[in-house]
């Protein structure tokens, strides 16, 4: 009786052991389409509703506790805040120059660009549940393949790019975050015009890295990093250029080639309840290609 | 544990609503800035509770739900969760502890268990991204978190399984002990 016992209970551990193993092969062999991956999709596709219906139903819960998270975290954010201000006050400065300086320019080569996202056909979406590894940060939107919405548009807010989409299905997607470790987005350091890709560092929601950039003694602290977009007019970048990303919050390393220029995102990625999808990317990809 | 349909069926609910409740919820509130993970707990309290393969079988089965709905690895959850079920009914089924507190442990162990594990297979299927130290400040805040968390989920799971759990082990030493089965004074 107690063999029969230890031999069930070793089968069973074996057999969940080897489904495992079979799903991960499985699912690491196949295409983006295979049927596994549409299988995913139906599913969340089933529960999106039931999802978003408990999100809404549980939003004062969440808003409660992050009360007291905000309360304990209000000072220091005034004290940077303000410092900040500052800062951004000189810029506005100095960008209304340049500002007059570029319409100038625009209208000398007769070149209209309306400005603002609404050139990229935006799909405001609703953030309905998000992901708690620190390995996937995803969150999970109630727009999908019926608004227009595809696998690898750039997802903002209205403080930055926050991600792109993962899987669509029709009426919900699934957005890898900036702080996912599988993302990746050419970038520009504004200011020192050096481009660079931005990596995250897996771990750390609220901090990514500038990475191979060529010349990145120029790059300084406080530096506003955005997206690079188009540089290729054969390859038209999904992410249109000029989003803002984030700032140059530190550089570690002197020499060039040890050097780390970490950036921290606008967006705050722990806090989304709506965000834009961009469906139309590429829509200014002429004036943003370089020759 | 008595195995009929309501008992699969409030296991099932208990893995639904949990794995909603983490979605939707739960991994949008940051204390110390992670959020708290029930799935380890969940999985854990099955374990402690109802044995070695309904521990694993959940943990499997939970995994498999938070994969499919987070676009994630299928599997890779999934293997986690069942080794951290498997780990915990099988103290159950050895030691069956009897220590209020027990469930915390377990839920703690459950935890750095799976938080663990989940890195060394992302470890061992290659990771693009450079990978933070402060990573392991985020596992064991999560861990904490967990452990102040461990004893009500470890509470909500006893009772809406309780009708088809044998009696717990406290209990049933005190009754023992009350109806002179296992008291020492009964030999004399």
């Amino acid at each position: 009786m107690y063999d029969r016992q230890v031999r069930r209970r070793r089968a069973v551990l074996l057999a969940l052991v080897a489904c495992c193993l079979v799903l991960l092969t499985a699912y690491f062999g196949e295409s983006s389409g295979g049927p596994l991956k549409s299988i995913q999709t139906g599913a969340m596709e089933v529960v999106a509703p039931v999802q978003e219906g408990a999100n809404r139903a549980l939003k004062p819960f969440r808003d409660l506790f992050g009360w007291f998270g905000d309360t304990l975290d209000a000072k220091a954010e005034r004290d940077t805040l303000e410092a900040e201000r500052d800062s951004l006050r000189r810029q506005v400065a100095e960008l209304q120059v340049a500002k007059g300086e570029n319409d100038e320019l625009r209208d000398l080569v007769n070149y209209g660009r309306d400005g603002g996202l609404a050139a990229y056909k935006p799909v405001t979406a609703r953030v309905y549940s998000r992901s708690f590894s620190s390995w996937y940060e995803t969150i999970e939107i109630n727009k999908g393949s019926s608004d227009g919405v595809e696998v690898n548009q750039p997802v903002v807010n209205g403080k930055g790019l926050v991600g792109k989409v993962k899987t669509v299905s029709d009426g919900n997607a699934v957005v890898m975050l900036l702080s996912d470790s599988d993302f990746g987005v050419s970038a520009l350091a504004a200011k020192a015009r050096q481009p660079g890709t931005i990596l995250p560092v897996a771990g750390t929601s609220g901090d990514l890295l500038l990475e191979l950039v060529p010349e990145a003694r120029e790059v300084r602290t406080g530096d506003v990093v955005v997206t690079a977009g188009t540089v290729s007019s054969r390859l038209p970048s999904q992410f249109p250029r000029g989003i803002p990303i984030g700032t140059v919050n530190r550089i570690e390393g002197e020499g060039d080639l040890d050097r780390t220029i970490h950036v921290t995102p606008y967006a705050d990625l722990r806090d989304l309840d709506f965000v834009q999808v961009l469906t139309k990317p590429t829509a200014d990809a002429r004036a943003s290609t370089t020759p | 544990m008595t195995w009929n349909a309501t008992s699969i069926g409030r296991l099932v609910a208990i893995g639904i609503v949990g794995g909603i409740l983490q979605l939707t919820t739960v991994s949008q509130v940051a204390i110390f800035g992670v959020p708290a993970d029930l799935s380890p707990l969940l999985v854990a309290a099955v374990g402690l509770l109802c044995g070695s393969i309904a521990g694993a079988s959940f943990g499997f089965g939970l995994g498999l739900f938070m994969d499919t709905l987070l676009a994630q690895t299928l599997g890779l959850t999934s293997l986690v969760l069942l080794t951290a079920g498997y780990g915990a009914g099988r103290l159950r089924e050895l030691r069956d502890p009897a220590h209020g507190l027990v469930p915390v442990a377990v839920g703690a162990a459950a935890t750095a268990a799976a938080a663990i594990g989940f890195a060394v297979l992302q470890f061992l299927l290659g990771v693009d991204a450079p990978v933070s130290l402060l990573l392991l400040r985020q596992i064991l805040m999560t861990i904490v978190l967990n452990t102040l968390l461990a004893l009500p989920v470890y509470a909500v799971c006893r009772r809406v399984l309780a009708p088809f759990l044998p009696d717990d082990p406290r209990r049933r030493r005190r009754r023992a002990y009350t109806t002179g089965g296992l008291s020492p004074l009964s030999r004399v």
